[in-house]
């Protein structure tokens, strides 16, 4: 079999293809988030007849002239009572176009465990705004760590406009607090968009679900078309090839007795057959001979494909260590320095020991010091040495007990991303970035400086 | 001859199949490279056939080194039994069966007055469990089954008893999964979570995974008891007066 028998990759050409975007939902509390919530999964028509009967009915009960469309999301009352206090809760949509997986965060308590959680996984970022309120705190704390996760693109809505009769100056005020927070925290992609969840317009459509358009002056595209239209897959594919190694395959049957191949899937980049690899952090370096993917022998696989790699020399290599191109190899270190984000109960304590869990290796840690904590209102680093607690941000070293291939965060999300995890529980005390996250940031040079400015006059009523 | 009618699976739905597929084979390696001794609920329907499907993928060409088991209720229909153990011989799997019939036969469970069994299923799995040392469980659960699902875990901690406390489920973040427990809990994965039942019934077509041919229109004895169309069996035949119809089932429910 010859390179160009095989088809190049298992998802086929993607010039066209729209893939599934992962989208985290925050806002702040009485934003109008689960009522977009709601009608992004109504007006996509993914709700069933029987769904809607019910929450039509408790609506009436309710008193209310129109459906409540929250009411399709929102349960999170018994949850109090039973005193879940992580609680994203993940809701699915499709349309014609593309299919969603969304992240929905509660905006009021526990916010940054919530957050984080759910943007480390999102290709964009919905965050919420009451037109009548503006760009308030929260806002910033969530943008703060839509920037910190590195989440590529930002969408900030601008919600209840029905209640401001669709003021454009209002509307371009507030947009303008946006970009500046966008700008100081360097997100890439920022879009500012006018929305009525209540009502529908510019949410699936353009005008409000009974066909009437107050925002007359707004030809922008709506929320739905801006969703449906991200190039979300871009930067994955042309960071350099990172495949962490899961486990070997060795069938040692009969029909493949000499089968040794490494399972894993494709973080970064791409790999195609006579590829050049090596092998981190054991440098090991050998040359790849076959791609076997769930369709078959493929010639190339790229980054969200799960493959098996068969290599020409048969290296003492398995789970934990990461394959890279050559020319662009991931750094090898036995110390992380870099930011985490905790998510216990249990605070941090010093010298703790550890396990520190990087893609699909895990090693026993000493966290040595506590650079500074992050203070999100004013993006200060402030009390260095003290304790980490629940939903602090700071800036640690953690010692290795054996060394780790790893990228910078700010580079590659996956390979850059750390789990610490509890030893006698197992329980999963913070989510870490390695080196610095905000890199390229002008807020980032700011830190540096170790400028504690309230820098978008957090403490100040816009 | 199908029940279900498909529209054409469009490119976007492939590749949103494809992007889900290689998830869910991402967990089910994990599982297999962190735990000792995991364990795959296979009943017979269609997301267990479609999780087996996919850790059959996952492990190919090596053996699947899970074992299936099925907490068998003793009211399941021929179809799904004889399905069940064909797949089972087709792949040379490791099949353990814990039968509710033995559980009631030697008194460690009572029969319910209302005859349903679903609920007796608890006792024999966390047995079968701690008998065999599962220390994995990977089911076919998925988040948008109901507005309850939505907060579970891919990979979500159990204790001895099987409970699931809120308090010690652990976020996930990125694609790093952390199945650490201690001795005697197990965890229960959940590799594809993040699947609809939409994206279910494309993946069975564009794979042609097989199921238990009653999942397809065909014509059956049934008779109607509070408003459900019911088959007879071992969970019950019609009473005095209950009229029984041979009927085609179609798509709607009609």
């Amino acid at each position: 079999m010859t390179a160009t028998t095989l088809p190049l990759t298992s998802t086929g050409p993607q010039d066209e293809v729209r893939p599934q975007l992962r989208l985290v939902v925050a806002g702040s509390v009485d934003d109008g988030k689960s009522t977009l919530v709601g009608r992004l999964l109504y007006d996509t028509k993914s709700i069933l007849a029987d769904q809607y009967d019910a929450i039509e009915a408790a609506s009436k009960r309710r008193g209310a002239q129109e459906v409540d469309l929250a009411l399709l999301t929102d349960g999170l009352r018994a949850e109090r009572e039973q005193g879940i206090t992580i609680d994203v809760a993940y809701r699915y949509f499709t349309t014609p176009a593309r299919s969603f997986i969304l992240a929905d965060t509660p905006g009021h308590t526990q916010y940054t465990r919530n957050t984080v959680t759910g943007a480390s996984t999102a290709d964009a970022a919905l965050i919420l705004v009451d037109v009548r309120n503006g760009a308030l705190v929260q806002t910033r704390r969530h943008a703060a760590v839509m920037a910190l996760l590195r989440v590529p693109h930002v969408i900030f809505a601008v919600n209840k406009m029905d209640a401001v009769d669709w003021s454009e100056e209002r509307f371009e005020e507030i947009a303008d607090q946006i970009r500046e927070i966008g700008e100081r925290l360097g997100i890439e992609d920022v879009r500012i968009v006018p929305i009525s969840a209540l009502t529908g317009e510019n949410v699936a459509s353009s005008t409000a679900s009974d066909g009437t358009k107050a925002g007359t002056w707004h030809d922008g595209p709506p929320l739905l078309d801006i969703l449906e239209n991200l190039d979300v897959q871009a930067v994955e594919q042309s960071l350099p090839f990172r495949f962490p190694v899961q486990l070997v395959i060795r069938p040692r049957t009969a029909e493949h007795p000499d089968y040794r191949g490494l399972a894993g899937r494709v973080s970064s980049g791409r790999v195609a057959l006579g590829d050049k690899v090596t092998a981190h952090p054991s440098g090991l370096t050998s040359t790849v001979t076959g791609i076997d993917s769930p369709q078959g022998p493929l010639a190339q696989a790229q980054a969200g494909d799960s493959v098996t790699v068969l290599l020409r020399d048969e290296l003492d290599v398995g789970r934990g260590e990461v394959l890279t191109t050559p020319e662009e190899p991931s750094r090898t270190i036995d110390e992380i320095e870099g930011v985490v984000a905790w998510l216990d109960e249990r605070p941090s304590r010093h010298n703790a020991r550890l396990l520190v869990k990087v893609g699909t290796k895990v090693v026993r840690g000493l966290l040595t010091t506590v650079r500074g904590h992050w203070d999100v209102d004013s993006l200060a680093w402030t009390n260095p040495g003290a304790d980490v607690a629940l939903n602090d941000i700071a800036r640690i070293t953690v010692r290795l007990s054996e060394p780790v291939a790893v990228d910078d965060y700010a580079t590659d999300r996956s390979t850059g991303a750390f789990l610490l995890i509890d030893p006698p529980t197992g329980a999963t005390l913070a989510a870490g970035m390695v080196g610095d996250p905000l890199a390229g940031a002008p807020i980032a040079a700011e830190i540096e400086e170790d400028d504690d400015e309230d820098w978008l006059g957090a403490g100040s009523s816009i | 001859m199908s029940a279900l009618v498909l529209d054409d699976v469009s490119a976007e739905q492939t590749d949103t199949i494809r992007a889900l597929e290689a998830e869910s084979i991402q967990i089910i390696r994990e599982v297999v490279a962190e735990f000792d001794r995991p364990a795959l609920l296979f009943s017979g329907g269609k997301d267990s056939a479609v999780l087996l499907h996919l850790a059959l993928k996952a492990m190919t060409p090596a053996p699947l080194p899970i074992t299936l088991l099925h907490v068998d209720t003793g009211h399941n229909l021929p179809e799904v039994i004889d399905f069940r153990d064909r797949i089972v011989a087709e792949h040379g799997l490791d099949l353990v069966v814990a039968n509710v019939e033995d559980w009631i036969a030697d008194g460690r469970l009572q029969e319910r007055p209302d005859g349903t069994r679903n609920p007796l299923q608890t006792v024999p799995l966390l047995d079968t469990v701690n008998e065999r040392r599962f220390d994995a469980l990977l089911g076919g659960a998925r988040r948008d089954e109901d507005r309850a699902r939505a907060k579970e875990r891919i990979f979500s901690v159990r204790d001895a008893f099987g409970g699931w406390d809120p308090r010690r489920q652990r976020p996930e973040l990125w694609q790093v999964y952390n199945g650490r427990h201690a001795p005697g809990e197990h965890t229960r994965v959940f590799p594809i979570s993040n699947w609809t039942e939409l994206d279910v019934w494309h993946y069975i077509d564009i794979e042609s995974v097989e199921l238990p041919s009653i999942y397809y229109a065909h014509e059956r004895p049934v008779w109607l008891r509070d408003g459900m169309w019911m088959t007879p069996g071992p969970w019950g035949q019609p009473a005095e007066g209950d009229e029984l119809l041979v009927k085609r089932p179609l798509p709607d429910g009609g």
